[in-house]
């Protein structure tokens, strides 16, 4: 055994500095370099003040701003977690019908079943910053209604925020609500 | 077709077309002959120096075996000590504290075994120092353990006799310089210049566009995310691992990690083929490997994209699928192929909630990590597959009447009792476990520990009992993914844990690679018209056959008693 301990430490030390030093100092002098956050995550401002991250999702609970989706962690970004609630429990689907009622009370004139599931479904990371175009538009009619705009006009915007798939063929579509509601703020 | 089944279906073809070139590379790497890498070489001879390794001396398959565990023992003693003193050490800019020793038991071997599994959170349960120094150090380390393992089987069978398997201290080193490291450094930059966090700055707060605080983690994370990806790891740097829109920021990112996680281990089938030079052989463990791969893609794919009927009651529109537990950039269909992916590869990082899938998806996952050897984790994925492979061919042998061989010596008794007890023990530590558990929370429920038994759980009923399953199972398979609504931080489910991935890790490997080191030192004896092809697409379905019956035998009561259970009350009101 003893011919093995000797390379073993010394090939752990080395290893430790090409691994553990070397490695993630390179990856953060490469993300330096990169384009918006300098490798800290990237902020989104508003009249030069931060009010997010471009990556990570937030609280709206505001009946004038698009909500975004339920959050097993209430979108505190210190802790990731999804619900982790499995399909058949009788608590969590209580849990699903209580939202759609709560979307109902605040939604006047919207069919229940023009509610998109996602809506009232958790995230898996609790800090989902999207939306599907579905879920945003479902909720135009209340903030159309708050807000004395059109109706198409808030269409139009939920159309103009959307990105379509990677490419125009992988994937689904989304809309990044805080992006979204910052455009609503700034529309006269 | 709609764009989230294209998009799946151009990440795996995508995938398989990067796997072969990388597969030549590797079997040119371990041969010796000349790549594009080769500037590493003064790195290496650097470290060979200082460290006093010989590379040219080659070992046996015990000497070979007893290097690899007396540098893995290291990494667990080392590793030990700092969780459990990291509050008291630099680099801990949010202040966290230090793991309790039975936290850090289990997280050390999770580590050291290529594990990944996580009772604790990235944010709050780690420390800079510990993400890097012990995290992303042994996510490279464990994985090139597994890989040179491996290579152990290729030096094995590719003499006609011989009783040397390579030197395990080169192999190892190469597998991090000329493999690991090269690739997880084009992940990284990758992952950085889409958005994921870096440097070094600590958690920052500020005032969301509602006016409420907002609380954001960060720290160096794409480093470690891409070595995770690429060495089958799974560990993510925060929490909720790939579904964390810094680990994983939009769907080119995603569809870069999901060929990530497959890519190093579908490589290395194809490295053996061109190592081997028996290339048929390599198609034949792949086309058996793609086709329950395949198979479990469309079953997860399906559940998950038509969504869960239970909500489907409730009167709503659930046009994009279950999307509790799954993030809107990604979508269902590649949270389910994320899920195959994953589990089929040990790699255990998820980009949904595995917690939250439909019954029959959480159920095919659970299966894919008790099989555990469609592609596999790095280098032990294909050890694993070589036990199928030596009891389909005692099985074949003893059905035609013939002596079993393979590669062109005998397999007798002692190497299928190895390949035996090696299958049984995973049976055994999966059932015994949940089995163990399921006994103490129903009769002690209350038993008067830290955290009571009766709080494991977060769902009820036959789920409940699928979040015990599958933690053994996960366990087991080295995959780190969970149902990670069990309460897996009390001492129970570290010191269980621990113990059932540390046995799950070591002894398949060493089984496999000590049946390699007994059958090369046996007369080789050449192809006849006599021998059993194992390169045959006979061979593949026998395979194919022993997979089904080893595993549907073994663990269909299990999942009976969890998934299956609750697809069909699912359905039946």
């Amino acid at each position: 055994m003893k011919q093995y301990i000797l390379p073993s430490l010394k090939l752990t030390l080395v290893l430790l500095v090409l691994c553990s030093i070397i490695y993630p100092l390179f990856v953060a002098a490469v993300g330096k370099l990169t384009p918006g956050g300098g490798g800290d995550g990237e902020t989104v401002k508003v009249n030069g003040k931060v009010v997010g991250y471009a990556l990570i999702g937030q609280n709206f609970t505001n009946d004038k701003y698009f909500w975004s989706r339920p959050s097993a962690i209430g979108y505190n970004a210190a802790g990731s977690a999804g619900s982790n609630k499995g399909p058949t429990n009788p608590d969590y689907l209580k849990q699903v019908q209580n939202r759609i009622d709560t979307f109902l009370v605040h939604n006047p004139g919207i069919n229940k079943k023009e509610i998109p599931a996602e809506l009232v479904t958790a995230s898996a990371s609790g800090e989902d910053p999207d939306l599907s175009p579905a879920a945003a538009k479902v909720q135009v009619k209340r903030i159309a209604a708050i807000r004395h705009l059109h109706e198409n006009k808030l269409n139009s915007l939920v159309d103009e925020h959307t990105d379509g798939p990677l490419l125009g063929f992988m994937g689904p579509s989304k809309v990044n609500v805080l992006k979204l509601n910052i455009a609503l703020d700034e529309l006269k | 077709m709609n764009t989230e089944l294209i998009g799946v279906i151009i990440t795996f073809l995508v995938t398989i077309l990067l796997a072969v070139p990388l597969g030549k590379y590797i079997a040119k790497v371990f041969a010796g002959e000349r790549t594009l890498m080769d500037f590493m070489n003064p790195l290496e001879r650097f470290i060979y120096r200082i460290c006093g390794i010989d590379p040219i001396k080659s070992m046996n398959w015990k000497e070979f075996l007893k290097a690899m565990l007396t540098i893995n023992l290291l990494w667990f003693v080392y590793g030990f000590i700092l969780l459990i003193y990291q509050g008291h050490l630099p680099f801990n800019p949010d202040g966290n504290p230090d793991q309790t020793p039975d936290l850090a038991f289990n997280t050390i071997i999770s580590f050291v075994t290529n594990t990944n599994l996580q009772d604790y959170s990235g944010e709050t349960g780690a420390t800079y120092l510990t993400q890097l120094f012990l995290f992303t150090f042994l996510q490279f380390t464990s994985a090139a353990t597994g890989i040179a393992c491996l290579i152990a089987l290729f030096n094995g069978f590719k003499e006609k006799t011989t009783d040397k398997l390579g030197n395990f201290w080169s192999i190892f080193i190469k597998s991090i310089t000329r493999l690991l490291l090269p690739l997880s450094i084009v992940l990284a930059i990758i992952l950085a210049f889409n958005g994921t966090p870096s440097s070094f700055k600590g958690k920052d707060t500020i005032i969301t566009l509602q006016g409420d605080t907002q609380n954001v983690s960060r720290g160096p994370a794409a480093g470690m995310i891409a070595i995770k990806q690429m060495g089958t790891n799974g560990g993510g740097y925060f929490g909720a691992n790939s579904a964390v829109p810094f680990e994983n920021p939009n769907y080119f990112t995603n569809v870069i990690e999901e060929i990530s996680i497959l890519l190093v281990s579908i490589a290395l089938i194809f490295a053996l083929g061109f190592y081997l030079k028996k290339k048929k052989l390599a198609y034949v463990i792949l086309g058996v490997m793609t086709f329950f791969f395949i198979l479990f893609c469309i079953n997860n794919i399906y559940f998950e994209t038509k969504g869960n009927p239970e909500i489907d009651r409730m009167g709503i529109a659930q046009n994009i699928g279950a999307m509790e537990g799954k993030e809107i950039r990604f979508g269902s269909a590649s949270t389910a192929f994320w899920s195959v992916a994953t589990t089929s590869t040990s790699n255990g990082s998820v980009n949904g909630m595995h917690d939250s899938l439909m019954p029959l998806s959480g159920g095919v996952v659970m299966l894919d990590m008790m099989i555990n050897a469609l592609y596999g984790g790095v280098g032990v994925g294909l050890l694993n597959y070589f036990i199928f492979i030596i009891i389909a061919v005692f099985i074949s042998g003893l059905m035609v009447g013939r002596t079993p061989e393979f590669l062109g010596h005998k397999v007798e008794a002692r190497e299928v009792k190895i390949a035996a007890i090696v299958t049984l023990l995973s049976a055994f530590l999966i059932k015994g476990g949940t089995a163990l558990a399921a006994y103490i929370l129903v009769h002690h429920a209350n038993a008067d520990w830290a955290e009571k038994p009766s709080a494991w759980l977060n769902n009820p009923g036959y789920h409940g009992f699928s979040e015990m399953l599958y933690q053994y199972t996960s366990c087991n398979a080295n995959n780190g993914s969970g149902f990670e609504g069990l309460g897996d931080n009390s001492t129970w489910w570290n010191v269980s844990g621990g113990i059932v991935m540390l046995l799950a890790r070591f002894l398949p490997i060493i089984g496999p690679v000590a049946i390699v080191g007994l059958l090369a030192n046996k007369k080789y004896i050449p192809e006849s018209a006599g021998t059993l092809r194992t390169d045959s697409t006979t061979f593949g379905v026998m395979t194919i056959a022993v997979i089904v019956i080893v595993t549907a035998l073994s663990y269909f009561p299990p999942l009976v008693l969890g998934p299956i259970a609750e697809h069909l009350s699912m359905h039946a009101h």
